[in-house]
């Protein structure tokens, strides 16, 4: 299972478990806003070889009609996707 | 065919963390779930990625994950595998992350034990070379010469004075089924290692070198071309070790310079000519010993 928001973020002593165990894949933050510069795919240069999707620390690059997309709610601008790729087909641009 | 990244699970396990940006252990983390799947059940010491999957209530793991003692990762193991075995469960592999302090250092004697024991376990030390979680102090994984808060460099002292343990071949001198060394430059060797491991009966060992930007001093996006140039410049290896026999995966053509690698990285700006005279001599007479009793594949 992946990982996915959740809008409930339990903060109240009531909404805490007792015991030290709780739903596995709960995310309640994003990381988006730790990034400088994003990472933007040049879809016709990309051929889908899979070597962003296979390094990416983050896991935030995946597999979407026989290419790659980002999901940027997660990926920290680390810009090991723009390095691994022979073709260029990453760039790294500033946030605004 | 093993597993290659057009055929690797499209689930995350591990999502959503707060690693920092350009973290080698997380990569490996990740790969490694990718390849067991939902049926793992992780085990995490204190340590980087304990640290960064699981704040409450961010539970980064898709998977079953708990976070043990710091020197309890493999005994941990051992009751899970255990635990489950006796409910009557089989389909599910424990596996543990551990950084190289809580292997080589505080849970050394645990995973010796385990091995001991023979338990049906997978055990996989991502190793950044230091305790980066607690800021960055030397743990007996740390090589020569490189930087940390506790071996800092002034006019007596160049870093530190010990060389790298040897890890991969203590846990193999207790004879385990299967360890292997590997490194996040070379993720489709780690790939086939870990799918490997699991279909393995009994230990299993795996060790990978996982850079870490903020205690190597690399730029973030430098991560996977630094893991891979140490396995290029003869500083790192890939190997396994299988029925008593130690064999060779990959054996670089001509090494890169040793140089070259260390003067990349903040942790050895400081090291003189001599200082990597004398990490090249180690090198080279680790080599010679690689050729001696590896089997070249």
């Amino acid at each position: 299972m992946k990982p996915f928001l959740r809008e409930k973020i339990p903060v109240a002593l009531s909404e805490i478990p007792e015991t030290p165990a709780y739903e596995a894949g709960y995310l309640v933050t994003k990381n988006a806003g730790w990034r400088n510069i994003r990472p933007v795919i040049n879809k016709e240069m990309c051929v889908g070889c899979l070597q962003c999707y296979l390094y990416c620390p983050d896991g935030v690059i995946f597999k979407k009609d026989g290419k790659v997309a980002i999901d940027y709610d997660f990926c920290k601008g680390c810009g090991i996707c723009k390095r691994i790729c022979k073709l260029g087909a990453i760039e790294m641009e500033a946030e605004k | 065919m093993s597993v290659t990244a057009k055929t690797l699970c499209e689930d995350e396990f591990f999502y959503g963390h707060k690693a920092c940006a350009g973290c080698g252990g997380s990569l490996a983390v990740r790969v490694a779930l990718k390849v067991l799947g939902e049926r793992a059940v992780a085990v995490l010491p204190a340590g980087c990625m304990s640290a960064v999957g699981f704040n409450f209530p961010q539970l980064c793991f898709g998977n079953n994950a708990i976070i043990s003692t710091f020197a309890g990762t493999a005994s941990m193991l051992t009751g899970i595998e255990a635990g489950l075995r006796a409910q009557g469960i089989t389909d599910f592999q424990a596996v543990g992350f551990a950084g190289d302090g809580g292997t080589a250092d505080i849970g050394l004697q645990a995973l010796s034990g385990a091995i001991d024991r023979n338990d049906d376990i997978l055990y996989i030390c991502y190793d950044n070379e230091a305790y980066m979680n607690t800021g960055i102090q030397k743990s007996s994984l740390t090589p020569f010469g490189a930087k940390t808060t506790t071996t800092p460099v002034g006019k007596n002292i160049r870093g530190n004075l010990r060389p790298k343990k040897n890890m991969f071949e203590i846990v193999a001198a207790h004879g385990i089924p299967y360890a292997a060394t590997a490194s996040i430059g070379y993720l489709n060797d780690f790939l086939r290692k870990v799918e490997k491991a699991s279909k393995i009966k009994g230990t299993k060992y795996i060790h990978i070198i996982a850079p870490c930007p903020t205690g190597w001093g690399t730029a973030t996006d430098m991560t996977v071309e630094i893991a891979k140039e140490v396995v290029d410049c003869g500083l790192w290896y890939l190997a396994e070790y299988e029925n008593g026999v130690y064999t060779l995966n990959y054996e670089p053509k001509q090494f890169t310079d040793p140089a070259e690698y260390l003067k990349k990285q903040g942790r050895f700006k400081h090291l003189t000519e001599e200082d990597i005279q004398t990490i090249t001599a180690s090198r080279d007479a680790k080599w010679e010993q690689i050729y001696k009793t590896f089997q070249i594949n």
